[in-house]
């Protein structure tokens, strides 16, 4: 059978690797090269070796941003994933309306970044305007303001991620422990969390690479002010691109270091949780 | 007996908390839901009120009926841009499906350095941001004249293959082989097998790649924003960022009308397509 479809290659793989070496493979090595040089467009390009990265890490504004990013991915990830998970516990216990809750809980996750950030633009805004502030005031009510939109984003989400997860876990094994004379909260650590560790992989793994990559958000709610400080590296390496002439080959070198970070997190992390996942 | 019994028991007490916790979420989704029902309120208030009182209802003189959806219409070309929006998300998707799932059977039926090398760099480019490659695709784009809807799908299908391979050859990887043998001994071409028999095994996962693409491709910004010619399309996120303009002077009147707008067919979507898209994403998270 193998050889039979061997023949049928052009037909159905190659209409795909076509898109893929355009839109991915070729646009990634030429990235990878650029990053090297010097360059407004893709053809003027001069080798310069080294001189952009040098550059990258004595930019202010790159260096303020990554600490900016990291804090902020720290802080969604614990949230997101404790409130994601306490609504999923109660959830799953069969109270009244439960399926309406869900429903609305998990919308936020269906609007797009730009059009959140301009709603929750008019609320936060509306709320600090009390306090004679706006949310570009400084850069601690752009992050928090991040921090609720995330949440309110993604809990939802991660909600139906562990409401499967606690789901699957085999009724039988929950009556033992209770026969055994577990009470509830033992039956929480050491049952239930251990048997739902495969969905906070998923959950922690996909909190921190949407946090870590937050763009859209980040430009409808503050585009970074006031003056470049609730800037995080996504909006930062857009910025260099497009808003400082000349930074073109600088911007790329940011976009590698991006991606050898996000490539760094998204490995170690996977790494980590599955060494606690159980076999069922 | 005495586990109904026991059951019994426990509902009574699972009741008495139940009534505290229903209560207790149902106050937690209407604060969930006022943002929007709050840019809903204000998308009928005169533009000069809309920063200062936020959080009035519009009566008498802020009242200004349909004013700010036609002023923001006008502006953004909205109905344009969810065309735009509505042609490049269905076939992105149609496209991404097809495709992606033919080449997917492939490099799971035949065995080779190439289809393993093909399905590791589908691997790869999940963990690769968008900003990597942004300014080099989007040059790229232009000079292959792809700076247009039709280009875009094609540039959605490059970027968006890794994900829906890598989803598909995991399902395919659980069909069992005597089906397409059986199909192929009865006289079946490859292409035949293939559309006949082992795309309709497949369909719960056509729809999990379907709905997590159209999640995607239909809330994209950044993308269509460098690649396509903006003067001639627009999509929905780019028509609402728009309205931003220059130095952050924002048109609040016109921003409400047209972010209640964009978030009307997504609702819609969201009603008529719930079951599915729950499934798709607990789907979706489980293999990624």
């Amino acid at each position: 059978m193998e050889k039979a479809i061997k023949r049928y290659f052009p037909i159905f793989v190659l209409p795909t690797m076509l898109a893929f070496i355009l839109g991915f493979i070729a646009p990634f090595i030429m990235g990878i090269y650029l990053s090297f040089c010097k360059f407004t467009t893709v053809t003027d390009a001069k080798f310069i070796g080294l001189e952009n990265y040098k550059k990258v890490f004595t930019d202010p504004t790159f260096v303020h941003a990554l600490w900016y990013t990291a804090l902020f991915t720290a802080v969604t990830v614990v949230l997101i994933n404790v409130l994601a998970f306490a609504v999923a516990w109660f959830l799953t216990k069969g109270i009244k309306g439960t399926n309406i809750f869900r429903t609305v809980f998990f919308m936020p996750n269906l609007i797009g970044g730009i059009i959140l950030g301009y709603i929750w633009q008019l609320l936060l805004n509306g709320i600090l305007m009390q306090f004679n502030r706006t949310l570009t005031y400084s850069a601690t009510y752009g992050f928090w303001g991040l921090v609720i939109l995330m949440c309110w984003q993604q809990v939802g989400y991660m909600m139906i991620i562990y409401i499967a997860g606690i789901q699957n876990v085999p009724g039988d094994l929950l009556e033992a422990a209770k026969i055994d004379g577990a009470n509830s909260k033992q039956i929480l650590t050491k049952v239930t969390l251990p048997m739902v560790m495969p969905s906070i992989t998923i959950c922690t793994f996909l909190t921190l690479t949407n946090s870590f990559k937050l763009f859209d958000q980040n430009l409808a709610l503050t585009n970074g002010e006031p003056s470049n400080m609730s800037e995080m590296l996504a909006l930062n390496i857009y910025s260099t691109f497009y808003g400082r002439a000349g930074w073109e080959g600088v911007g790329q070198a940011k976009a590698v270091i991006f991606f050898i970070l996000v490539a760094a997190i998204a490995l170690t992390q996977n790494y980590l949780t599955r060494r606690k996942e159980v076999q069922q | 007996m005495a586990k109904k019994a026991k059951d019994d028991v426990s509902r009574v007490r699972r009741a008495k908390h139940g009534t505290v916790l229903t209560v207790f979420f149902s106050l937690l989704s209407i604060a969930y839901v006022y943002p929007i029902i709050l840019v809903f309120i204000n998308s009928f208030k005169k533009k000069a009120y809309i920063s200062r009182k936020p959080f009035a209802i519009p009566t008498g003189k802020m009242f200004v009926g349909l004013e700010n959806y036609i002023n923001g219409i006008e502006k953004t070309g909205l109905i344009d841009a969810f065309f735009v929006s509505l042609f490049i998300t269905v076939f992105s998707v149609l496209v991404i499906v097809v495709c992606t799932s033919m080449c997917a059977w492939y490099i799971s039926r035949v065995h080779n350095k190439m289809t393993s090398t093909i399905y590791y760099l589908c691997l790869f480019s999940m963990i690769v941001p968008f900003q990597m490659v942004m300014f080099t695709l989007s040059k790229i784009a232009n000079m292959l004249h792809l700076s247009n809807p039709v280009g875009l799908i094609i540039v959605y299908l490059g970027f968006g293959a890794g994900l829906s391979v890598f989803m598909f050859c995991g399902f395919c990887k659980s069909i069992p082989l005597e089906i397409e043998e059986a199909a192929m001994i009865d006289g079946c071409a490859p292409l035949q097998t293939f559309f006949q028999v082992v795309l309709p095994i497949m369909k719960p996962t056509c729809i999990t790649v379907a709905i997590l693409q159209t999640m995607w491709i239909w809330n994209d910004y950044l993308l269509p924003y460098l690649v396509i010619d903006l003067k001639r399309w627009k999509t929905i996120p780019i028509a609402v960022q728009y309205l931003r303009g220059g130095y952050g002077s924002i048109d609040m009147g016109a921003m409400m009308g047209v972010l209640v707008l964009a978030i009307i067919p997504i609702i819609v979507f969201y009603i008529s397509c719930q079951k599915y898209i729950i499934e798709g994403v607990v789907a979706g998270a489980v293999k990624g």
